[in-house]
């Protein structure tokens, strides 16, 4: 070990300063909501004057918060079937893009990849654009069309990055010894590229459900979804019942997180 | 799984997304340079709204500004980060990680209203400068740009952060005792042995920055409220209400163009500095 010197000092302790105020204006608002969510105040008010259940009761009240219900039952129905859409489309492409040299798979990958670069908001119009164009009435299929496409360059990565280190002798062997395509997909790849594909599942449910680009211009009154719901009701008066819903949110992630990150090393993957 | 019909595996994706992300964006051209939403007639009327009216060209400014100050803020704060996740222990390293995904895994919506709870007139900042007799009177946080740029300072930071670790995770650090051994100062090894390995990561993260901050809709209208203009409000505005099809799809359009020329600019950057 070299000594340090005081300049060295002085460089490190301002590093680890920033960083300390980096950690605190990453984790402290999530710490924030959570707490504010058990006030016994009608306003937002810091730190709460008390501590009640009072806004997850009404929250869960199925008369008050009916229209929420809704939303969050959309939410999570739409995220499901995108996460199953997206993450079909996105094998598919993966394994072809990483089993192939020619050069249109390089061009193919960059353009399956697109969605991520373009602002959600230009998208999200133009999709309204298109089905409005197409007399298509707002429904929930929409919603899934939309989600999916921003959703599949996430599972496309992850389950590129696993296929990637897939061993093709593997599955020659396994062609070689007479079994299907298909078996060889269901018995050889998918457990081999299985911790990609769940991770890209994940992250299009995630995507989905806190989409707000598409879900703007795609929900209507009747295909109400969670972040507009809210949206709506921070704009208006605003409603403690906010920081419940967010407390769930907040919670169910975290679990999730937790879970994914023990089966499949989620953390890990999110960081290349 | 034979090599040469492999690629027909790409195309339930490829016509997925020709169909309903492609199709849309030649449409949404398409409405640009339109009278209305029927394309009934041609007309260069959007474009001449959009480009010609200076209330809309104040608005675009607004939001690239925005989107270059929400860069610069989490650059300060992730490039330390990002050092320290490179020379802490394990234990330390989960930590950060999890602290920089966590936010990424709460919804946007969630993130705008926790910054609502901490810059509100009986908020967070307000209660601990009146109760540190710093203020005597609540600061208006809300709806004023610099309380906006430090919440998207947090709702952006992960996006920074991330492909930062990436970046800085690949370094050896062999190489950062070689530096060191040689009589490089810790300044002089950050600047000359890590920032240029970090650059793509930084590269990277400012781009995704961008684009996120100047496209936050929820966070821009939510906390920005009412007196800051921003394009995104704009579209939604024009879209939704004013229900003038042709001046929202000119003004997301021109949104969708700046952001992409920032993110071609920043690319070329980083390409640039990584051959001097």
């Amino acid at each position: 070990m070299h000594r340090l010197t005081g300049a060295d000092r002085l460089v490190a302790l301002v590093i680890i300063a920033l960083a300390a105020i980096g950690f605190l204006i990453l984790v402290g608002p999530v710490l924030i909501v959570l707490v504010t969510s058990f006030t016994s105040s009608r306003a937002l008010r810091f730190p709460p004057p008390g501590l009640t259940f009072r806004w997850y009761l009404e929250l869960f009240d199925p008369v008050r918060s009916a229209q929420i219900h809704v939303a969050a039952l959309n939410s999570l129905l739409v995220a499901t079937l995108t996460a199953i859409s997206a993450t079909a489309l996105a094998t598919g492409a993966a394994l072809a893009v990483a089993r192939t040299r020619a050069g249109w798979a390089r061009f193919a990958e960059g353009a399956f990849l697109a969605p991520l670069v373009l602002p959600g908001i230009a998208f999200g119009l133009a999709s309204l654009m298109f089905f409005s164009w197409l007399h298509q009435p707002p429904s929930l299929l929409l919603l899934v069309a939309g989600h999916t496409m921003i959703a599949t360059p996430f599972a496309l990565r992850t389950v590129g990055a696993s296929a990637a280190g897939m061993d093709a002798a593997l599955l020659e062997s396994s062609a070689v010894l007479g079994a299907s395509p298909w078996r060889t997909f269901r018995r050889v790849v998918l457990p081999l590229i299985m911790p990609g594909v769940a991770a890209g599942a994940f992250l299009s449910f995630v995507s989905s459900l806190d989409n707000v680009p598409v879900s703007l211009f795609l929900s209507s009154a009747q295909t109400d979804m969670l972040p507009i719901r809210l949206w709506g009701m921070m704009e208006t008066a605003l409603d403690v019942r906010v920081a419940a819903a967010s407390g769930v949110l907040v919670t169910g992630a975290f679990v999730l997180l937790l879970v994914m990150d023990r089966a499949v090393g989620l953390t890990r993957r999110m960081s290349v | 799984m034979q090599e040469n019909g492999v690629w027909r595996l790409a195309l339930p994706l490829a016509l997925a997304q020709a169909l309903f992300f492609l199709a849309p964006l030649m449409l949404l051209v398409g409405t640009s340079f339109a009278t209305d939403e029927n394309l009934t007639q041609a007309s260069l009327r959007a474009w001449r709204d959009m480009l010609g009216d200076s209330f809309n060209i104040m608005s675009l400014l607004n939001t690239l500004r925005l989107g270059a100050l929400a860069v610069v803020a989490t650059t300060l704060l992730a490039v330390p980060l990002a050092l320290l996740h490179m020379a802490a222990g394990p234990r330390l390293k989960r930590i950060i990680l999890l602290a920089a995904i966590l936010p990424l895994l709460t919804s946007v919506v969630v993130r705008t209203f926790s910054w609502i709870v901490i810059l509100g007139r009986e908020g967070v900042i307000n209660s601990a400068l009146i109760w540190s007799g710093l203020a005597t009177s609540p600061v208006a946080l809300l709806q004023t740009e610099p309380g906006l740029i430090l919440a998207l300072t947090q709702i952006e930071m992960p996006l920074m952060l991330l492909p930062l670790i990436a970046a800085t995770a690949r370094i050896d650090p062999a190489l950062l005792d070689a530096s060191v051994s040689l009589g490089g100062s810790l300044l002089r090894t950050l600047r000359r042995v890590v920032l240029p390995l970090a650059l793509p990561g930084l590269v990277a993260g400012a781009t995704l920055v961008f684009a996120s901050a100047a496209t936050a809709f929820i966070s821009q209208s939510v906390i920005g409220g009412g007196r800051l203009n921003y394009l995104p409000a704009q579209v939604w505005q024009q879209a939704m209400v004013v229900f003038d099809w042709p001046v929202a799809a000119a003004m997301a359009l021109t949104l969708m163009g700046s952001v992409l020329m920032v993110a071609g600019a920043l690319s070329l950057l980083g390409r640039g500095a990584r051959h001097a």
